[in-house]
């Protein structure tokens, strides 16, 4: 090759490494599952279920996510105010947080006998081993990858476009809807993208708050786990098939936002 | 760096074989042990010493009988095998992975509740609104409590299975959620219940339900030390391990 041309060989090598890495696992979920064990293995009462519980609670998350996640987004992206940086941190928190701690607080939290156990009981809201605890441990665990991709998209509009829609008369709530949310949406279908993918794949905090039923609690990760050790073949087919629904969307969000929204700094 | 490294563990290897060849009483002599979950406390007791006599590093792996079994067919490199069921081991000798297995201990499968419950007895399951945790059907914790739901006249067979929340993948889930106050009832072994300290309280089954819950260990065929191995397993049947079991509410091996 050319002169001093180890330093791109370098580049290459790690990329290489980096990409046999990230997809030899994910290819031989595929090699060790035939197409025909794949369609059979939906057969199974259990796992269409599973998947439909898995799409069910992670579209009602994502909903929670979103509406409450956008303004608040938007609001620590446009305004500064005193200990912001550990509202963001605290809000942050849960990233780095393992699935077992995260599981062992939300019990902590709102199980039965945890701090705000006794409310949520009153309230007449059943959270353990019931679907909505489900719902709350993928909420817990996935919003922070969408607030903190909606922050950063919303930091990255440039100011003037707000300031010109309010000389024009416009509300700040107008201007949040009619100008923010259509100027940052890549960035904020990136975030959304993000956290889809983590609720799909929850697993730890699911397992300890909510439990493991079939049709209930038992999401894809859980019926996974469920079939390792008596069915290795159906655990490798449903895992291909949340691997599948994973890469769609991606690859969606990927397609609908013409490529930029997966970029890693929307501008 | 990464070639120093491999370098580094090609040197370490080499230094261990030729040591292993030599002295035979080598440090760095490394048992690993797979064991089913409820004798955590146990063996963590016991296995210390055992290296100690042996000179070996003993390295306890803990998690659901069937999952450990599912890690050596997977080729998992694993020396001794302990199960909380003779099933599992006498599958995985079948399928040539696992020395003849030995039978050790029992264990007692009961009915768990909080301490300050209400519920004392089988019939008390029934009730609608009663939530009960079980281990998940592919665990032997699971598949003793659908054996034993499936001696009871169906109807009431019927209603308690109506009344499970969640199956759970191992004992420490359905132990968990009980101590959380998630869910009413649940059904463990006996030593499971002793070791949360009086949190929970255990409720004996009537005799004829009993499932007869023997724990079975074997060498593993692919052991890299299948010698100690051997004397792991003997040991648990006399001497310190077999004493810990007891301590723990093991009972003697049938």
């Amino acid at each position: 090759m050319t002169r001093s041309g180890w330093f791109p060989a370098l580049l290459g090598v790690c990329l290489a490494a980096a990409l046999i890495f990230l997809t030899l696992p994910v290819v031989a979920i595929f090699v060790n599952s035939s197409p025909r064990e794949l369609i059979a293995s939906l057969g199974e009462p259990g796992a269409l279920d599973a998947l439909w519980l898995s799409l069910r609670t992670t579209a009602a998350s994502i909903a929670i996510i979103l509406l409450v996640g956008t303004p608040a987004a938007y609001l620590l992206a446009t305004r500064s105010f005193r200990g912001k940086a550990v509202v963001v941190t605290l809000i942050e928190l849960p990233l780095v947080l393992p699935p077992a701690v995260a599981g062992i607080a939300l019990l902590a939290a709102v199980g039965p006998s945890g701090i705000l156990g006794g409310a949520v009981e009153a309230a007449g809201i059943e959270l353990s081993l019931a679907t909505a605890g489900v719902v709350v441990a993928l909420t817990f665990v996935a919003s922070p990858f969408y607030v903190r991709q909606a922050m950063a998209a919303f930091a990255a509009v440039e100011p003037t476009l707000l300031d010109a829609s309010r000389t024009l008369g416009a509300s700040e709530a107008h201007g949040f809807l009619r100008v923010m949310i259509p100027v940052a949406l890549p960035g904020l279908a990136a975030g959304t993208a993000l956290a889809l993918g983590r609720a799909l794949g929850e697993f730890g905090a699911t397992l300890m708050f909510a439990g493991s039923f079939q049709g209930i609690t038992q999401t894809v990760p859980l019926a996974i786990y469920d079939r390792f050790s008596t069915n290795f073949d159906s655990a490798l087919a449903l895992s291909a098939v949340l691997v599948a629904v994973s890469a769609a969307i991606l690859l969606s969000v990927k397609l609908v936002r013409g490529g930029e929204a997966l970029g890693v700094a929307p501008r | 760096m990464v070639l120093l490294t491999a370098c580094a563990a090609v040197a370490a290897g080499c230094g261990d074989d030729s040591d292993d060849g030599g002295g035979g009483s080598d440090e760095s002599t490394r048992l690993v042990v797979s064991a089913a979950s409820s004798m955590t406390e146990a063996l963590e007791s016991c296995a210390p010493e055992f290296g100690d006599a042996e000179n070996a590093e003993v390295r306890l792996s803990f998690a659901g009988s069937d999952e450990l079994a599912a890690q050596i067919r997977q080729g998992a490199k694993v020396d001794a095998y302990a199960a909380a069921n003779t099933r599992i081991p006498d599958e995985l000798h079948a399928e040539d992975l696992l020395s003849k297995p030995v039978e050790f201990a029992t264990n007692e499968f009961v009915l768990v509740v909080p301490k300050d419950s209400d519920i004392s007895s089988l019939e008390d399951l029934t009730k609608e609104g009663t939530t009960l945790v079980i281990g998940s059907e592919s665990v032997p914790i699971g598949a003793y409590t659908r054996e034993t739901l499936a001696k009871l006249p169906p109807d009431q067979e019927k209603d308690i299975l109506a009344n499970v929340r969640s199956n759970e993948p191992d004992v420490k889930g359905i132990i968990g959620k009980l101590t959380q106050g998630a869910a009413d009832a649940g059904f463990v072994y006996i030593t499971d219940v002793n070791a949360t300290g009086g949190d929970l309280k255990a409720i004996k089954l009537p005799e004829d339900l009993d499932p007869q819950v023997t724990y079975a260990a074997g060498v593993v065929k692919q052991a890299e030390q299948p010698e100690l191995a051997k004397k792991f397993v003997d040991g648990l049947t006399q001497g310190d391990c077999a004493d810990a079991l007891t301590d723990a509410g093991f009972g003697p091996a049938p």
